[in-house]
């Protein structure tokens, strides 16, 4: 026995309004070819007059005869590795925003603001500070990774916390959300303070490069520090869209749509922890491209994160692309760090959002 | 299809169930009454296992407090009181999350979504941001998602169940009584659906089975007959109530000419056929 439709006919023809998902992969398609442009223009811009889009061209397909020894080594050591951290950072500060928008159902949670990154930033700066003496052994026994891993360690329990905090009986209160992020990223705050007051000078200059995010120090092992972190996120993160997607309707709901609803949580904030803590370990406070990318991508091709995600990934590295190469020529030939650019077009942007949905939120 | 048995729900220091037996059979309407604060909400979030209780839950014989979600999805959709959407979402796509997990049949996504739609009185609407309709309106596609995920009321020879938390609470007359003949048809092909009402006349005209609850027990259940008496109404709701007669005292009362509406209004697309 069945129930059938007295005129499945007639349905047919407009069966496919309000249906968003051949856009949003036409957008995709563009901003993959956006991103391959702008990866290649990065890595033919800079402060030497290696800046031919030729030479990269000649690079990378192999034409090794046409290239000077000097223009491979600063192609190759010096502006490859940072072009591909960017391109990393930029993904994973973008995905991690719109996978905790999507778990906290509110799209102003951005590991940057609600006190994360802070999180993480404790757990780098500790080992920073301390890696050399104290924590030495720790240090010893994760090798390159320690910095990554601590800061992984300091954002899964700032994420934690924070979601412990915020959400009861599986409703997620703004209110609470926003003001327990200040709070942990106020504790966070302090206790850096208190290790900063330990630093000697040569770690102070580090640090403070370091907090107003940077990817300028950018080295093959640093970028081989994260990319087992960043990159396996990236291709996994896709397959959370199912779940973030039923999520949008509450915790109940996803539930009874068949999803493991603890369980999904629990993946989705280590994913979340793991994302940021990786990209502030190696560039520090990077903020607002958490919120700008996702908020810019739901205004165009809709909040379904199975095409959120990836977008907010190749968005989100062209952004930082685009903020690294303004960073380096606004005050040629010395460079601001990028954190400065991201926060001047991003804090303005935020509190826009908050502006106009000021009257649909429940603050 | 559906058994409960010795159900107790404990929500803070306050028990709120005490013990509940209750029972919905496929090709039944089975209809949960009863005052603000009797229980209902909290009964039907422990049928659905949103909720922890003591006791023993089984939907077509599975334990619903062991069974995985993505099983229990595709034996039954569940309706909330409230929805809301942090995201803005079109009609379309509220309507397939329905499709999330679960046992998808022959049509594509597309054209289930539509039927869905169109069976809710809805047609046209996939385009329309979720967030810009009426509360009404809203409920409607809640309401059409839950279809879309278990639209075949029997799937391989099993019963499926719709659980609705006060699906018609506002919504008009007429999207009532659609929203009424949707859930009797489900039953009738052979689904079971178990819903929260406050409206007895509407509950007397549809249910096959009426659970009258009070202070988190079952006061009565049965037939609407047995159970809609002005004792037991009285009893529950702590005011005196006309069964089956003109009220005395009242110049005139309001009542919609079910059968007749049925009729004249667009019924919902949703047929029956074996």
């Amino acid at each position: 026995m069945s129930i059938s439709l007295d005129a499945v006919a007639t349905q047919r023809a407009g069966s496919d309004a309000g249906d968003r998902s051949v856009f949003a992969r036409r957008i995709i398609l563009v901003l993959a070819v956006t991103l391959l442009l702008t990866a290649v223009l990065s890595l033919a811009s800079g402060a030497t007059d290696t800046s031919a889009v030729s030479v990269v061209w000649a690079l990378l397909t192999g034409q090794d005869d046409l290239v000077s020894a000097v223009e491979r080594v600063v192609i190759l050591d010096i502006r490859m590795p940072r072009t591909l951290l960017g391109m990393m950072i930029g993904a994973s500060l973008a995905v991690s925003g719109a996978t905790m928008q999507g778990l906290f159902r509110n799209p102003l949670a951005d590991p940057g603001i609600v006190g994360v990154s802070a999180g993480a930033g404790l757990g780098a700066v500790t080992f920073i500070v301390l890696g050399g003496s104290v924590l030495a052994p720790v240090a010893a026994l994760f090798g390159i990774y320690h910095v990554p891993f601590a800061a992984f360690l300091g954002g899964l329990a700032f994420t934690f916390a924070l979601y412990r905090i915020s959400t009861s009986n599986g409703r997620t209160s703004v209110a609470t959300m926003l003001l327990a992020g200040i709070a942990l990223g106020a504790m966070a705050g302090a206790f850096i303070g208190l290790l900063v007051f330990w630093a000697d000078d040569e770690q102070l200059r580090d640090l403070t490069f370091w907090g107003l995010g940077s990817v300028a120090g950018a080295t093959w092992p640093k970028v081989l520090a994260v990319a087992p972190i960043i990159v396996p996120i990236l291709v996994f993160a896709p397959f959370m869209a199912r779940g973030l997607n039923a999520m949008t309707l509450g915790e109940a709901t996803a539930q009874h749509l068949g999803i493991h609803v603890q369980v999904f949580k629990r993946v989705a904030i280590v994913m979340v922890a793991a994302a940021t803590g990786a990209a502030v370990a190696v560039s520090g406070g990077i903020g607002f491209v958490g919120i700008v990318v996702p908020h810019l991508l739901r205004l165009s091709i809709g909040p379904d994160h199975r095409y959120l995600l990836p977008a907010c990934a190749l968005l989100g590295a062209i952004m930082l692309l685009f903020a690294d190469a303004v960073a380096r020529q606004i005050v040629a030939p010395a460079e601001l760090p990028i954190g400065i650019v991201t926060a001047t077009v991003g804090a303005p942007f935020f509190l826009w959002i908050l502006l106009r949905r000021r009257g649909l939120m429940d603050i | 299809m559906l058994t409960a048995r010795n159900i107790y729900v404990r929500l803070g220091k306050s028990e709120i169930l005490h013990g509940i037996d209750m029972q919905a059979s496929r090709n039944q309407f089975s209809v949960i009454i009863g005052p603000n604060g009797s229980g209902k909400t909290t009964l039907l979030r422990a049928l659905t296992g949103e909720i922890a209780f003591s006791g023993d839950v089984r939907l077509n014989g599975v334990d619903i407090a062991r069974a995985r979600p993505a099983e229990l999805a595709s034996l039954r959709g569940v309706l909330p009181q409230t929805a809301n959407l942090s995201f803005p979402f079109t009609v379309h796509e509220v309507v397939r999350l329905g499709l999330t997990t679960g046992i998808q049949t022959g049509t594509n996504g597309s054209v289930r979504i539509a039927q869905a739609l169109a069976a809710v009185d809805l047609e046209g609407y996939g385009a329309r941001l979720y967030q810009e309709l009426s509360g009404g309106e809203q409920q409607r596609v809640q309401l059409a998602r839950v279809l879309a995920q278990v639209w075949e009321p029997v799937l391989e020879g099993m019963p499926r169940c719709l659980f609705l938390d006060e699906p018609i609470s506002s919504l008009d007359i007429k999207h009532q009584l659609q929203i009424m003949q949707i859930a009797r048809r489900y039953a009738d092909a052979g689904g079971g659906v178990v819903a929260i009402l406050h409206d007895l006349n509407l509950t007397a005209h549809y249910a096959d089975h009426v659970v009258l609850m009070h202070q988190g027990r079952v006061h009565a259940c049965g037939a609407p007959r047995q159970v809609l008496t002005p004792d037991n109404l009285e009893t529950v709701y702590g005011c005196p109530m006309a069964v089956g007669q003109v009220p005395h005292g009242m110049d005139f009362f309001v009542l919609p000419l079910i059968e007749a509406a049925h009729q004249g209004i667009p019924t919902p697309k949703l047929a029956v056929s074996s």
